[in-house]
């Protein structure tokens, strides 16, 4: 097995989305027969990096083979055939339909006959065989999720998958269900089949992988066995090196703290729930004093999400009481979904931010003379307020969605990932602004997936974990070691 | 599926051509002399002032206010599709009040007509957003069963309870002298209802571009999500107050049509006028000011056909194939654009 050629190689591969760089020159070593966890923070390319690997996606650069032949994927369809096989984390399933018919489906011809009885046969001696029972006959909505995961992997088997890749698998399962799945997985593996796991949920990968390799901002930052590796090492990947492990320059604590001032927002035993409605946030008390800035970190699903929304007054808590000042900007993660109207003019767009309160008619002249404003005061490059939105770049769209939620001296601006996707140096303008907010006294409360954004701005770090909010000393270590519950 | 659609890039002029040139095909086509019938298009619809002030118009009057009622409800991306039940509604109270008062002055009469018409084209809609808003209940489907059991409800009410007093033929009686609308032009049956309608475009487009409410329902209708967490806008109110404000038009169109045009309720009374009317609405690209021209059209399509069917034998629902073609032509352009900024947007 040692000679064995890799079940899954890919190298330097390079994935643009628009201008977005998905995967830069990312390298992947699955050796046949092992389970291999693929580790990032959301955003990193783990899951492009697989979907490539599963034909859904076409490179821009870089080679990809499985065991050990040079393969160019069209489709899946290849890729399935070539004994690979992928369970997303959506699962694509249909749920009107039986196990025995999906499973089936893809598998035979256009216009041959469905015979039900085969299928069914077939999906009762895969559970024999694997372990993996399910009722042929059960329809899909009607079974649970775990489930519906054994369904998703009987499917694969069906088509004799020999390198099975499961995108954040144990998500949506319980810790029990999550347990039987890791065991299964582990068992196919010793039968010399192999696996990929994609994760952001560190111990879990340290504890059932043999090989780990981490991603970031779409490089290869660490590939190493699990045996060789500690929780420390992994975190330092996964957050950036210089997080843990360089000096960096850092104001003065002294300048930093000098105009904290009053409680602007509070919150009180606040729990809050998800659109599905389970609830991510659990019994959070906290304050934001003016002239501070209050990161908060947190992997996805931790509740950071939540909180931001209840901060800024667009989400309803399910219990506890909040505190919040008359005037909140707020700047959600999604500026085109959440935030903008691209269609329409910058003046319009800045009308949008009291749309909800206004009444009687639009001073439309008022308006058109304040966003000439926003847009000198943030340096927006824009050829004036006429202009609809999505003839400016990324970082000036952002440039703009912060200058017009600064505007009229808010006392507390929420920002969820305020510089994801822009370039170094609208980023850096981003955070200036943000600086410069907290200088004239507005409490600013900022999330990033980006812990070394949070370090050089922040004053006082909160982590999210498990829907409860820890305040933690704002240094690497600290934070790192609470956002993966190591606290 | 929402319906944006306030983009220019339909020239008028350009559908205008293809339907024309459609439609001699059509004739030519189907084997009818074409001089002929074109000849009568062009009397019945604009060829005279008796033509257009006493055909064109009074058609266009009821697809001018429906298609309001339309463009409306598609701008804050309600898909109401259910005009012909509401202006059925608001015919039918119209009548019902008008049948009621013969004896009140017309000063009085006359906009107890419409007002009836308004409150049950509104309440007609309201049925629908009602069940939106509470059940999340789409309005396509509700909408277009709403318009069956509007069909069925003037079938039965013009043989039942307001059928003529000898119970002869399926509808009502003619209304008064007193309870019609007052013609614009003294020999011709261009009334005032176009008044209305040109009015109501007026005010629709000021509402839109100089108020805050009607800020609010087109940034609901360009962006839920932007409206909600970006302004603060309480979505699901606006939606579904712009849902009973669009049945309130249609409603009136609905009036206008039983007081101004046939003075009587009876079963076909509306013969289709609100789906016409999403024709007008789509083809104006949702804009009120745009919906008077694409109304008129419209109008003057219907007007064409009608003397074509009368004088050369062309049957008129070579107009209706037309105004469906108009309507798949506007969406597949829509739509077309649509797809273009999707997939100019292509990251997971």
């Amino acid at each position: 097995m040692i000679d064995s050629p890799p079940a899954l190689s890919a190298r330097g591969i390079t994935k643009r989305f628009g201008r977005t760089v998905a995967l830069d020159s990312a390298t992947l070593e699955v050796r046949q027969g092992t389970f291999h966890a693929l580790l990032g923070e959301n955003g990193a390319g783990k899951t492009t990096l697989m979907r490539l690997a599963f034909g859904m996606i076409r490179s821009d650069a870089g080679e990809l083979r499985v065991g050990g032949v040079l393969r160019h994927w069209r489709s899946s369809a290849d890729a399935i055939a070539a004994g690979v096989g992928m369970v997303h984390q959506h699962f694509m399933l249909i749920p009107a339909m039986t196990v025995a018919e999906n499973v089936a489906l893809g598998t035979r011809g256009f216009l041959s006959a469905f015979d039900r009885r085969a299928a069914a046969d077939r999906v009762t001696r895969l559970g024999s065989e694997t372990g993996l029972v399910l009722d042929p006959d059960a329809r899909v909505a009607d079974l649970s999720v775990g489930a519906q995961q054994r369904l998703e992997i009987v499917k694969a088997l069906a088509r004799d998958a020999r390198l099975l890749i499961l995108d954040e698998p144990t998500a949506v399962l319980s810790p029990l269900e999550a347990h039987e799945l890791y065991s299964w997985l582990r068992r196919f593996v010793d039968r010399s089949h192999t696996v990929v796991l994609i994760t952001h949920k560190l111990r879990e990968a340290l504890a059932v992988a043999d090989d780990i390799t981490v991603l970031r901002r779409g490089k290869t930052v660490l590939s190493n066995t699990a045996r060789d590796l500690n929780e420390h090492q992994v975190v330092g990947a996964l957050l950036g090196g210089t997080a843990l492990d360089e000096p960096r320059p850092v104001e003065p604590a002294d300048t930093r703290r000098r105009n904290r001032g009053a409680v602007v927002a509070s919150l009180s035993r606040v729990s809050a729930a998800d659109a599905a409605g389970v609830t991510r946030l659990r019994d959070v008390t906290l304050e934001v004093r003016a002239g501070e800035i209050l990161g908060v970190a947190g992997v996805e699903g931790a509740g950071q999400h939540q909180l931001i929304r209840v901060l800024a007054g667009r989400q309803r808590p399910v219990s506890g009481s909040v505190a919040l000042p008359a005037r909140v900007g707020f700047v959600p993660e999604d500026r085109l979904r959440d935030a903008l109207i691209t269609s329409m003019t910058l003046t319009e767009n800045l009308a949008l931010k009291e749309a909800g309160t206004r009444r009687g008619r639009m001073p439309w002249a008022e308006l058109r003379s304040r966003t000439t404003a926003v847009l000198r005061n943030g340096e927006i490059n824009a050829l004036g307020p006429e202009t609809a939105v999505d003839t400016l770049s990324g970082g000036n769209q952002q440039k703009f969605v912060l200058g017009r939620e600064l505007e009229g001296a808010p006392e507390l601006l929420v920002a969820e990932n305020p510089v994801r996707g822009l370039d170094i140096r609208a980023a850096a303008q981003v955070l200036e602004s943000l600086r410069l907010a907290r200088a004239a006294g507005v409490a600013i409360v900022m999330h990033s997936a980006d812990l070394d954004e949070l370090l050089v701005v922040a004053d006082r770090i909160v982590v999210c974990f498990g829907g409860r909010v820890i305040a933690v000393a704002a240094d690497p270590q600290s934070v790192a070691r609470a956002l993966v519950g190591a606290l | 599926m929402t319906m944006r659609a306030t983009g220019r890039l339909v020239p008028p002029a350009a559908i205008a051509v293809g339907v024309f040139a459609t439609l001699v095909l059509v004739v030519v086509g189907g084997g009818f002399d074409l001089g002929a019938a074109l000849s009568a298009f062009w009397r019945g619809s604009v060829g005279s002032p008796y033509a257009l002030l006493s055909a064109t118009l009074v058609r266009a009057t009821p697809l001018i206010l429906v298609g309001l009622a339309v463009a409306s409800a598609f701008r804050a991306g309600v898909l109401n599709i259910g005009a012909e039940g509401q202006l059925l509604a608001g015919a039918t109270a119209a009548v019902a009040v008008g049948l009621a008062g013969p004896t009140w002055p017309g000063a009085i009469l006359l906009p107890a007509e419409l007002l009836a018409g308004i409150a049950a084209g509104a309440a007609w809609a309201g049925v629908a957003a009602f069940l939106k808003r509470s059940f999340g209940v789409l309005e396509v489907i509700s909408t277009l069963m709403l318009n069956f059991i509007a069909v069925q409800g003037v079938s039965y009410l013009v043989r039942g309870p307001l059928q003529e007093p000898t119970h002869v033929y399926p509808q009502t009686s003619a209304l008064a002298p007193v309870a019609r609308l007052p013609m614009l032009i003294p020999g011709h049956r261009v009334h005032l209802g176009l008044l209305v309608a040109l009015a109501l475009a007026l005010v629709l487009r000021w509402v839109s571009g100089a108020t805050a409410a009607g800020f609010r329902v087109r940034l609901v209708g360009a962006s839920p999500s932007a409206a909600v967490m970006g302004g603060q806008v309480k979505v699901k109110r606006v939606v579904f107050r712009v849902f009973l404000a669009s049945g309130a038009m249609a409603g009136l169109g609905g009036a206008t049509v039983t007081t101004g045009q046939t003075y009587a309720l009876f079963e076909d009374v509306s013969s289709g006028l609100g789906y016409t009317a999403i024709a007008v609405a789509l083809l104006a690209r949702l804009d009120p000011l745009a919906v008077i021209g694409t109304g008129i059209f419209f109008g003057a399509l219907e007007a064409g056909a009608a003397a074509m069917q009368r004088d050369a034998g062309v049957p008129s629902v070579f107009v209706a194939i037309l105004e469906a073609l108009v309507v798949l032509g506007v969406l597949a352009m829509g739509f077309s654009r649509r797809a273009s900024a999707v997939a100019s947007t292509g990251i997971e």
